[in-house]
């Protein structure tokens, strides 16, 4: 496969699953906001940009709700935003067009249509659903329509890295907020997750608990340590030869790093320092794409063409 | 936008929001100066939103095979702190009396001993159940869950109307209605300290925990056991299933074998430690009750009588809630609890007693009458709004069977501003609290369960008879009262500053941001717009060289 197009069907598989995830995180912040008499917006605000990496206006002005919002969901510029992944999502399909299926493409396609037409009207719940379902779709079409070849491994792989890494930065939001965070509860719910943690604690529900089975349990597809294991699984089918010892592959050993570190790791200490375990989740995240870049999606050296000299 | 509420006539009945000036009361301040500040459209879109929400959920009703959500009103009924501590001590009151009063029916009997109820009263009561002798309840509880119905009376004094110690259903539509609420009125939410319902299901779980038999393993095993799909009620099924995180069982995947309880897994038979049940006494065992049941599980009662599983709600809780029964719990107050009662019932002649049958007779037309033994509203008769040859047929009801039904004057039920027709008009409400008892403590759920009777001067509040609710909310006493979030003090710690990880892009979306116009032009003057497709590709292939 061109390394063209496996670099556009991994970042399909980021986009995506970025947009689905800020759109959760969004849900419940932004549905905290409005419910909660004693939320200290401005705070809550300045925090959650901070952990989605946008710059915070400089003291002095109030960030409301309707800032996180234009930047976080509507922006389309920035591919961080859930506007903006939607459609460098739908981008990325382009340049990978005759690899993409028909299905896919129009799924995508039309997504992006949406996000520039009528649903910015929408109430932010009612955005955010859109978004989830359009996701939704997106994993479903792929799921049932795809070659378990280098396509969908290129894709999974990048979906799995993106929810690792996201699931982190929605730990952080709630490890650093703490009392005025959304609650580990309202977390779950918004990874679709409350359910399967009822039915796992059979309704013995403690913070401690919500927190761990976000973090490692083994089962659940949005735990970072589930979606570390599904990028790590793609990774070895990319490349099955393994030496006697060790791993060849940066990117693998930056996952297989961090996965280690929260599964072996004690409970209680990795509780007590969750802002900075999961800064090394997202640093291992990080790291790996990048590593996943120099290996397979090599580019060229840069040429300028420079008009006068033509 | 205030001709919402003009023209808001108030019966002779007490009215939740409005006193007698038809000044809004204290309570309801925020809730009618928010209703008043929308237009009818507005409002009109909050109520489709909440309906919506519902038909999403699935809290339907069946009407003429289609799927109706299933009415709740956008306002809601707001109750104070001071009086939910009324209502709060009343009900755990009664709860406790009729636990008591069901522990001595089903033992020693001293109360009729004690001259305090008649035995022939509980002999003939048709939910009485020679069976339910030797079930004997691991930590004493028969009335896992009580639902007890309440009523404000013309002078605003809360009366107990029924009592329900079987199988009261309705919680799920208190906790689908806060949910539903909370996301259509944000605003209403964050000015007001409402007392959360989401704790129910924790509860529960918990009541039904405690009452597994001695010998369970310290996570005893609880089923919810439902009818099936089938049954009015399985949406609440399957909602405290859910929420409890246990399984949602029918007869057929129980069975019991060597003395105990089990339910057929994927990994083989599983013990059962207790089951929450959802089908009627008569339906729950065909070797005691009716043979001809598929709903049940053979055998079961045995297995509760040799105290190896448990059952909840007891089997033959039904004596405690018959309605003659019903007008000795003052009395058994008295006699259990040593207090007086906290909430006073509906006056109500026993039709036994020959003057009583003699006065119920001659005022037929003006008062109402119900079998003893019907539940939501089933066989009611409200005298000034039947006919004549009803009342004929009703009266020989009545002399042939004075021990099947009490007679009561008609209440008028409290009203409450209830949005039909595009306005507020007032309709008669009452209120179902929810008490769980887990054999320490009897809690009550804060509120509880609203009924509506939408037709306009309709007395009988019924989901089976064109009735709606209400989101009920009970204010907190004080700031603390609600501090679930910011613990005192704690004016939220600045977030250290941290430096974020960069979330990274794809190189070329960026590139193509800037360059992405100027590369298209470049295409077109090269080959013109003639082949798409490979313009597009040599501008991809542009794109990673750039």
């Amino acid at each position: 496969m061109l390394s063209r197009i496996a670099e556009s069907l991994f970042w399909i598989g980021r986009y995506v699953e970025r947009a689905d995830d800020t759109a959760r995180i969004l849900d419940v912040h932004i549905q905290l906001l409005s419910e909660d008499p004693w939320a200290e917006e401005d705070l809550a605000c300045r925090s959650l940009l901070t952990i989605m990496d946008r710059p915070v206006p400089a003291d002095g002005t109030l960030i409301t709700r309707e800032y996180l919002l234009e930047t976080l969901a509507h922006e389309r510029q920035n591919p961080s935003s859930i506007a903006g992944s939607l459609i460098a999502a739908r981008e990325n399909a382009r340049r990978a067009r005759e690899i993409v299926s028909t299905e896919l493409w129009e799924c995508l396609n039309t997504t992006r249509n949406g996000v520039v037409g009528l649903i910015r009207q929408a109430r932010p719940h009612d955005y955010f659903s859109w978004v989830r379902e359009r996701s939704a779709i997106v994993a479903g079409i792929q799921e049932s329509g795809t070659s378990r070849d280098e396509t969908w491994l290129f894709m999974i792989l990048g979906r799995s890295i993106e929810r690792a890494d996201m699931t982190a930065r929605l730990i952080t939001s709630q490890a650093q907020l703490g009392a005025a965070g959304p609650g580990w509860t309202t977390l779950l719910r918004s990874c679709g997750a409350y359910e399967a943690f009822l039915r796992t604690y059979r309704g013995v529900a403690t913070d401690e608990r919500a927190a761990v089975f976000l973090l490692m349990d083994r089962l659940f597809p949005r735990s970072i340590v589930h979606a570390l294991t599904r990028a790590e699984e793609c990774l070895r089918a990319l490349e099955p030869h393994e030496d006697r010892y060790g791993v060849a592959d940066d990117a693998r050993r930056e996952l297989g790093l961090a996965r280690v570190g929260l599964e072996y790791a004690a409970h209680e200490e990795i509780l007590h320092e969750l802002p900075a375990a999961m800064d090394q989740v997202q640093r291992a995240c990080s790291a790996a794409s990048d590593a996943i870049r120099r290996k397979y999606f090599p580019s060229g050296a840069t040429t300028e063409w420079v008009g006068e000299a033509l | 936008m205030a001709e919402l509420f003009e023209g808001y006539r108030r019966a002779a009945a007490w009215d939740e929001m409005f006193d007698a000036a038809v000044k809004p009361r204290r309570t309801n301040g925020p809730v009618h100066r928010t209703l008043s500040a929308l237009s009818a459209g507005e409002v009109q879109s909050r109520a489709d939103a909440l309906a919506r929400s519902y038909l999403a959920q699935g809290v339907t009703f069946d009407f003429a095979g289609e799927e109706r959500p299933f009415p709740l009103d956008v306002v809601p009924r707001v109750i104070d702190a001071v009086e939910w501590q009324t209502l709060e001590a009343g009900v755990s009151q009664r709860v406790h009396a009729l636990e008591a009063f069901l522990a001595d029916v089903y033992g020693q009997q001293q109360v009729v001993r004690d001259g305090v109820v008649p035995l022939t009263l509980i002999q003939s009561c048709s939910e009485f159940h020679r069976e339910a002798f030797g079930v004997e309840p691991a930590n004493g509880v028969r009335a896992h869950v009580s639902g007890i119905d309440l009523i404000r009376d013309e002078q605003g004094d809360f009366r107990v109307l029924e009592d329900n110690v079987r199988i009261p259903s309705g919680v799920s539509y208190v906790i689908s209605n806060r949910r539903a609420m909370a996301q259509t009125f944000p605003e209403l939410f964050s000015t007001m300290r409402i007392h959360p319902v989401d704790d129910y299901p924790r509860r529960l779980l918990q009541a039904l925990s405690a009452a597994a038999p001695t010998g369970a393993a310290a996570e005893p095993t609880v089923v919810v056991l439902t009818p099936g799909v089938y049954n009015s009620a399985y949406y609440e099924h399957s909602l405290l299933a859910r929420l409890m995180g246990v399984e949602l069982v029918e007869g057929s995947d129980l069975f019991v074998a060597s003395g105990r309880v089990w339910m057929r897994t994927t990994e083989g038979r599983r013990r059962v430690d207790v089951i929450y049940r959802r089908v009627d006494d008569e339906f729950l065992d065909p070797v005691h009750f009716r043979a001809e049941s598929v709903l049940g599980v053979p055998g079961l009662l045995n297995v509760a009588r040799q105290g190896n599983v448990t059952i909840a709600n007891g089997v033959g809780n039904g004596v405690a809630d018959d309605k003659l029964v019903y007008t000795y719990v003052p009395d058994l107050i008295r006699y259990y609890l040593a207090e007086e009662p906290v909430l006073k019932n509906v006056d109500t002649w026993r039709l036994q007693e020959p003057e009583a049958l003699e006065e119920v007779l001659d005022r037929l037309d003006e008062l109402v009458v119900k079998p003893v033994d019907g539940s939501g509203g089933k066989g009611l008769v409200v005298g000034p709004a039947a006919s004549r040859q009803e009342l004929g047929v009703l009266r020989s009801k009545l002399l042939a069977d004075p021990r099947g039904w009490i007679a009561q004057p008609v209440v008028q039920l409290s009203t409450a501003p209830t949005f039909v027709d595009g306005k507020f008009q007032p309709r008669h409400i009452d209120l179902r609290p929810f008490a769980v008892n887990d054999g320490e403590k009897v809690w009550v759920l804060p509120g509880g369960l609203t009924r509506v009777a939408l037709p306009e001067g309709q007395l009988v509040v019924n989901s089976s008879q064109g009735g709606g609710s209400k989101d009920t909310w009970v204010l907190g006493a004080g700031r603390s009262g609600l501090s679930r979030r910011r613990p005192a003090g704690s004016g939220g710690p600045a977030p250290a500053a941290r430096t974020a990880v960069p979330i990274d892009t794809n190189p070329h979306d960026l590139l193509n941001a800037d360059h992405s116009m100027h590369q298209q032009q470049q295409q077109q003057q090269q080959e013109g717009a003639a082949c798409v497709s490979a313009a597009r590709r040599a501008a991809a292939g542009g794109g990673v060289d750039a």
